[in-house]
């Protein structure tokens, strides 16, 4: 009983930081409309994964298809073009600190877009407007507090209306209030614009919140040990596994 | 029972002794060990490769984060020897700090050093990046020549307020400032010969031709280089060049193309100021000292300016902002992602440009001489 073909698979994946294999023999697939959490201790290459997920970083071996595309190898344009259908979170934000906010999400419009001038403005202060940040067109990243710098890059992510949102560590550095309420966000996210989300993370509060399915690298075993419903895991999953939600959930 | 070595601090009450008995050797600590830096006693020289090493922890009173920092050092000096350090009867706070800090093997270290030692990378490793940057640079200028790549123009104009117009100020003082030097000097030189009637010729063919240009690129790298290295460099730890690179765009033509056009198109309008304030001010001791009359230098400055020499001067001088751009990008889009990088880069562009900017004007010199120019 196949269902709808999964919208990115990963063969075989795998991936170096630093001139050292950090995860090897990646298999999986992300469904179209799920929220895929990838999880594990420090260290053990969830932010490396996501770089090459979304292109940043060559695989030491291995192949990413979105659609059935390789978005490693092949043309440079078409693959750029793939890139564009997809938005990208950054941990620390990485809003362009030279412009203001408006400008961070108006920037990929202009370039990638035919949109009129005005229309782009609407567009970026509607998706402000989603993130909680009505108002703040204007600012700049530097004006900007912990919480609402992810919030913004979140609104960035969103700009050009992606399918699919990578989401590194959105709750990293914020308070519990704030990461929660980000979580929700991506749960309106999925529900309403049926964005399909993939999020490292290594807060179990955040996994149990949002995802339908969790990732889980071992750093010691350097591969994905499991996969599957966070509440799964928990249950039945092999033992490294069961102690880092267990731990967590405690 | 033998006493070896021992450390007393008069200060305190507390000691720590080396004693050896059956072959065990034992450390023994007693009284108040907390508070003082004092300097332990060595490893006896003595002792064995094989046996257990005990501690003796009974009539210890009191301690601290440095007697558990020196155990923690005789525990991993003694596991590199391949002997055991036996913890037993020790204070329970203290067994648990030992524990907390691990075995002392540099594991941890060892996973890490990777990365940076290869970001330090050769010489050749650095020749390399650099003819790749060069080689990515001309692409992109060769898609912009053909109208496939877009150069942003908000960026560009940005760029050009930032690097041409406050740069001006200081090119014109350097420039006035070699320009006086150079008729200084060259009025006592040729008067010796009793050719002071070149005069006008040498401050004007040397700033035109040669002064301006190097002058300004080195006011540039020190200005605009360095900034361009630190811009890039502090969007590179940020994250930014990575959040550009995932919507499919080129950080070469976005970030690159537009502060290497804002230089070669501000270069010309520097230069030609620059070698104006040098000849201007080079009037002043050659009316007020060699007693030329200003009409004669200025007649004279005139009738030396060749379009030769216009054109080398050009040509030189926005070679030399190119030169600057290109080292200022180059460090910064190849940084690492911490503060300090951002302070490697911005000096590195500095060297980089100074270094390049002598060298090409070694060899163009040499060059439009030889070609007989």
């Amino acid at each position: 009983m196949d269902g709808p073909s999964p919208l990115v698979q990963v063969r075989d994946l795998s991936v170096m930081a630093g001139g050292q294999m950090v995860q090897r023999g990646l298999d999986f697939e992300v469904r179209r409309g799920e929220v895929l959490v990838i999880v594990g201790p420090s260290g053990c290459g969830k932010s490396t994964l996501l770089r090459h997920l979304v292109g940043l970083e060559l695989p030491a071996s291995g192949q990413v298809l979105y659609d059935g595309q390789d978005l490693h190898r092949g043309a440079e344009e078409p693959r750029a073009a793939l890139r564009r259908r997809f938005g990208v979170m950054f941990q620390a934000g990485a809003l362009w600190s030279s412009m203001s906010l408006g400008d961070n999400l108006m920037l990929p419009m202009r370039l990638f877009t035919t949109l009129e001038a005005a229309e782009c403005e609407r567009r970026a202060r509607f998706k402000l407007a989603l993130v909680g940040l009505d108002g703040a067109f204007e600012l700049m990243p530097a004006q900007l507090s912990g919480g609402m710098r992810k919030r913004a890059a979140l609104a960035r992510a969103l700009a050009l209306d992606p399918e699919l949102l990578f989401l590194d560590e959105p709750g990293s550095g914020l308070d519990p209030v704030n990461a929660g309420r980000l979580d929700e966000l991506v749960l309106h996210l999925r529900q309403d614009l049926g964005t399909t989300v993939v999020m490292v993370t290594h807060e179990i509060a955040s996994v149990f919140a949002v995802a339908d399915r969790a990732l889980f690298l071992d750093p010691q075993e350097r591969t994905m040990t499991a996969i599957g419903a966070p509440e799964d895991l928990l249950e039945n999953g092999p033992a490294a596994v069961r102690s880092f939600f267990g731990r967590a959930a405690a | 029972m033998n006493d070896v070595s021992a450390a007393t601090d008069p200060a305190s009450s507390g000691a720590a002794v080396w004693s050896c008995e059956d072959g065990v050797w034992t450390l023994r600590l007693h009284g108040d060990l907390s508070g003082a830096h004092r300097s332990w006693p060595a490893l006896p020289p003595t002792l064995a490769d094989a046996g257990p090493v005990r501690i003796d922890a009974h009539a210890l009173q009191g301690w601290d984060a440095t007697v558990a920092a020196e155990l923690w050092a005789l525990q991993t000096q003694l596991q590199r020897r391949g002997m055991h350090l036996d913890l037993a009867g020790m204070p329970a706070g203290l067994t648990d700090v030992l524990w907390l800090a691990g075995a002392g093997d540099g594991a941890a270290g060892q996973a890490a050093t990777t990365p940076a030692r290869r970001a330090q990378g050769g010489a050749l490793q650095q020749a390399k990046l650099t003819i790749a940057f060069f080689g990515e640079v001309l692409l992109a200028l060769w898609r912009g020549l053909r109208g496939r790549q877009r150069v942003p123009a908000a960026e560009l104009l940005q760029q050009l307020d930032q690097t041409g117009p406050r740069s001006l100020p200081i090119v014109l003082l350097t420039c006035a400032l070699v320009g006086t030097m150079l008729a200084y000097m060259g009025g006592a030189q040729l008067g010796r010969i009793g050719a002071q009637g070149f005069l006008a010729e040498v401050v004007t063919v040397g700033m035109v031709r040669e002064l301006a240009g190097l002058m300004t690129g080195v006011i540039l790298a020190g200005r605009v280089g360095a900034a361009f290295a630190a811009q890039l460099a502090t969007m590179q730890a940020g994250e930014e060049i990575d959040a550009l690179r995932v919507l499919g765009v080129d950080p070469i033509a976005h970030l690159v193309l537009p502060r290497l056009l804002a230089l070669l198109l501000m270069a010309p309008v520097l230069l030609a100021f620059g070698a104006l304030a040098g000849i201007a001010a080079g009037g002043l001791p050659a009316v007020l000292v060699y007693g030329l009359s200003s009409a004669e230098y200025l007649q004279q400055s005139l009738r030396a300016v060749t379009a030769v020499h216009l054109w080398i001067g050009l040509f030189k001088g926005m070679l030399y902002a190119a030169l600057v751009a290109l080292a200022g990008c180059r460090e910064g889009l190849h940084a690492e992602r911490s503060a300090q990088a951002v302070g490697e880069a911005t000096t590195a562009a500095v060297v980089r440009a100074l270094v390049w900017i002598v060298a090409a004007a070694c060899v163009t010199t040499v060059a439009f001489t030889a070609w007989g120019y």
